[in-house]
């Protein structure tokens, strides 16, 4: 039983489940669990001190610029907020054994549907940004409908959906960006635009996000449901989970989180552009998950230590433009970086999971 | 009662015995060309437990499907407490108090022992789920059935494969199970694991309120705790007696005397 677990060992949680079939010898004593317990928090740890790290070396050593309020803005409402709220998706979805990888696509898309609704169809901003936030919904539904309901790989449907977002964005725009409708600049603000106090709005949304999500993961029956379809597919239907419901929601809340971010990204940049979004942001969020602790397997996760995964790359990002590092080299540093947080992730698990059993 | 003579299966329509908490009568299944079961009739009685033996593909887990809801027999009947039900659903076995305990099926590994417990069950105050009920009462129950766990805080995959087991055991009897359930229950399971499952269900039978079917093909290790042992070969109910006028070796006895007849078959015909 323990070689099951196990085989999903190249997963940080994983590994440590694999542990606990393997720790059959001492039974569990009460110091021996203690010990667990105090591993697992351990999990999520581990990112928060890389995180401490990070942003104190770039806080030492490029004091003024790092710190500075612009420099701030930009690292966390910019660079950091978007990974983070599309991170909640994936981890929510991730968890469930499911992937979007057209999140990217959703964001490019949403901006244009407000753009259109108020261009075109005159619709009142605050409806018009609505709208755009439904698309994501809808889209996400979409998602659900073909890999829950028609049985398709939701690795496969988000590729196919993400293609014909893209090409529906770029269809009805001509390929052609365009400036954010000025009357919904009153909307949105609320979501973030540059200058004070409203280029904060970005980090409120997805700090405000975080908390409400990791709540709904750790304190819900949707979070213990979600739990239970990726760890657990048959025994949840056996308890009467309906897991395609739970499925169809995350990908649903997923979608609504690309949206998001796609709206707050046009607005910050006043720019409604249609190679915005793509895969990238997708994979961002992808890796805070997975540096967070989320299975890439599913069944565990955590949404905190995704934030703190959304953190640690915003601030390698933001860092190495500090540091003068130019566009060129940067990705083999930023990929480099990202293996070794991977490979300490593992390793770490590893060498817990090795110790449990001595 | 009939059921009682020794070597042969009891003959059903004889009107339910009031203490027979499960009854299978006439029940056949086909899937497609191969019959699964023939006409099978088993009993169970209010606090007994009853091993079903056979080897593999003899139709035991065809049987245990049929008695759990998750498949309809193509003839025959079943009741439970007397009343002929159709089942129709796991869920609806359950809700008539038949639940069946999967080893590796049954738990969620990535939460923890409390949640199991109450797994579409919970306890929520608005919004949230109300964890410190739940752990309490867990606690108090797990206790009462005497699984030694050190904590209900812990998740599932950081526990045995015994205790695992002993957890979605008493998870079924927590929600009222009646009738019980246990698939190869000491599959891939060490001694110490073993005899923590074997324990439990003694426990139960002292209880006296939970009737168990453990379904098992080595059955030296099932032979002590049962009040009673079916044979199913073939689809059929071939041997049903008490298990205190069989012995291990009448039994193996049995199961090799068919697979040479099988064979011996299989020849002539080649």
């Amino acid at each position: 039983m323990s070689d099951t677990a196990e085989s999903g060992g190249t997963v940080l949680s994983r590994a440590g489940a694999g542990g606990g079939g393997g720790g059959n010898g001492n039974n569990g004593g009460q110091p021996v669990v203690r010990a667990l317990g105090v591993f697992a928090r351990q999990r999520e740890a581990t990112v928060l001190v890389v995180t401490v790290a990070l942003l104190l070396y770039f806080g030492i050593t490029h004091n003024s610029t790092f710190v500075s309020e612009t420099n701030a803005a930009d690292l966390l409402s910019e660079i950091m907020a978007p990974i983070a709220i599309i991170a909640i998706g994936e981890v929510l979805l991730l968890i469930c054994g499911e992937i979007d990888l057209s999140v990217g696509f959703i964001y490019t898309l949403a901006p244009f549907v407000t753009l259109f609704a108020i261009n075109d169809y005159h619709v009142p901003a605050l409806v018009a940004v609505l709208l755009g936030l439904l698309t994501g919904v809808v889209a996400g539904w979409v998602n659900g409908f073909i890999t829950i309901t028609l049985g398709v790989p939701s690795f496969i449907t988000t590729i196919g959906t993400g293609f014909i977002m893209s090409g529906i964005a770029l269809t009805i725009s001509h390929a052609e960006p365009s400036p954010s409708p000025p009357i919904a600049l009153g909307v949105g603000k609320w979501l973030g635009v540059p200058g004070n106090p409203w280029q904060w709005a970005p980090v409120t949304w997805a700090v405000v996000l975080v908390v409400i999500f990791h709540l709904v993961l750790t304190r819900t029956r949707w979070g213990l449901y979600t739990i239970s379809a990726g760890g657990n597919l048959l025994g949840a239907r056996e308890a009467g989970i309906n897991v395609g419901r739970i499925k169809y929601g995350n990908f649903m809340i997923t979608g609504f989180m690309g949206a998001l971010v796609g709206l707050q990204t046009a607005f910050y940049t006043n720019n409604v552009d249609p190679s915005a979004g793509g895969y990238s942001p997708m994979f961002y969020a992808v890796i805070a998950a997975v540096i967070g602790g989320t299975a890439m397997l599913g069944g565990s996760g955590t949404i905190f230590g995704a934030f703190l995964g959304a953190i640690v790359l915003a601030t390698l990002t933001d860092g190495f433009d500090i540091l003068g590092v130019s566009a060129n080299p940067l990705g083999i540093i930023f990929g480099g970086a990202i293996l070794v947080a991977m490979i300490a992730n593992v390793q770490l698990a590893r060498l817990r999971g090795a110790g449990r059993s001595i | 009662m009939t059921a009682q003579d020794p070597g042969t299966p009891f003959s059903a329509g004889d009107g339910p015995a009031p203490d027979d908490v499960l009854r299978v009568e006439h029940v056949s299944k086909r899937f497609g060309a191969v019959t699964a079961l023939r006409d099978i009739n088993l009993h169970l009685r209010r606090g007994e437990v009853l091993a079903l033996l056979g080897d593999n593909g003899a139709g035991k887990s065809t049987l245990m499907k049929i008695i759990c809801g998750f498949q309809q027999p193509d003839r025959g009947r079943i009741l439970v407490n007397g009343q002929e039900v159709t089942l129709k659903s796991v869920e609806h076995a359950r809700s008539l108090g038949i639940d069946i305990v999967y080893q590796d099926l049954a738990l969620i590994p990535g939460l923890s022992v409390y949640h199991n417990m109450f797994l579409n069950r919970e306890k929520v105050r608005w919004p949230l789920l109300n964890n410190r009920e739940m752990r309490r009462v867990a606690r108090e129950h797990l206790d009462e059935m005497g699984v030694n766990i050190p904590s209900v805080s812990v998740n599932v995959a950081q526990l045995s494969g015994g205790q695992r087991q002993s957890i979605a055991v008493a998870r079924a009897v927590f929600e009222n199970a009646k009738v019980l359930l246990l698939d190869e229950p000491l599959a891939a399971m060490g001694v110490k694991e073993g005899a923590m499952i074997l324990d439990l269900v003694r426990d139960l039978k002292r209880r006296g309120d939970v009737s168990v079917i453990i379904i098992a093909h080595n059955y030296g290790q099932v032979f002590d705790i049962c009040d009673r042992v079916n044979l199913v070969q073939q689809g059929e109910i071939t041997f049903d007696k008490p298990s205190s006028e069989t012995s291990v070796e009448e039994l193996t006895n049995l199961v090799v005397q068919e697979y040479r007849k099988a064979l011996e078959e299989r020849q002539r015909s080649a």
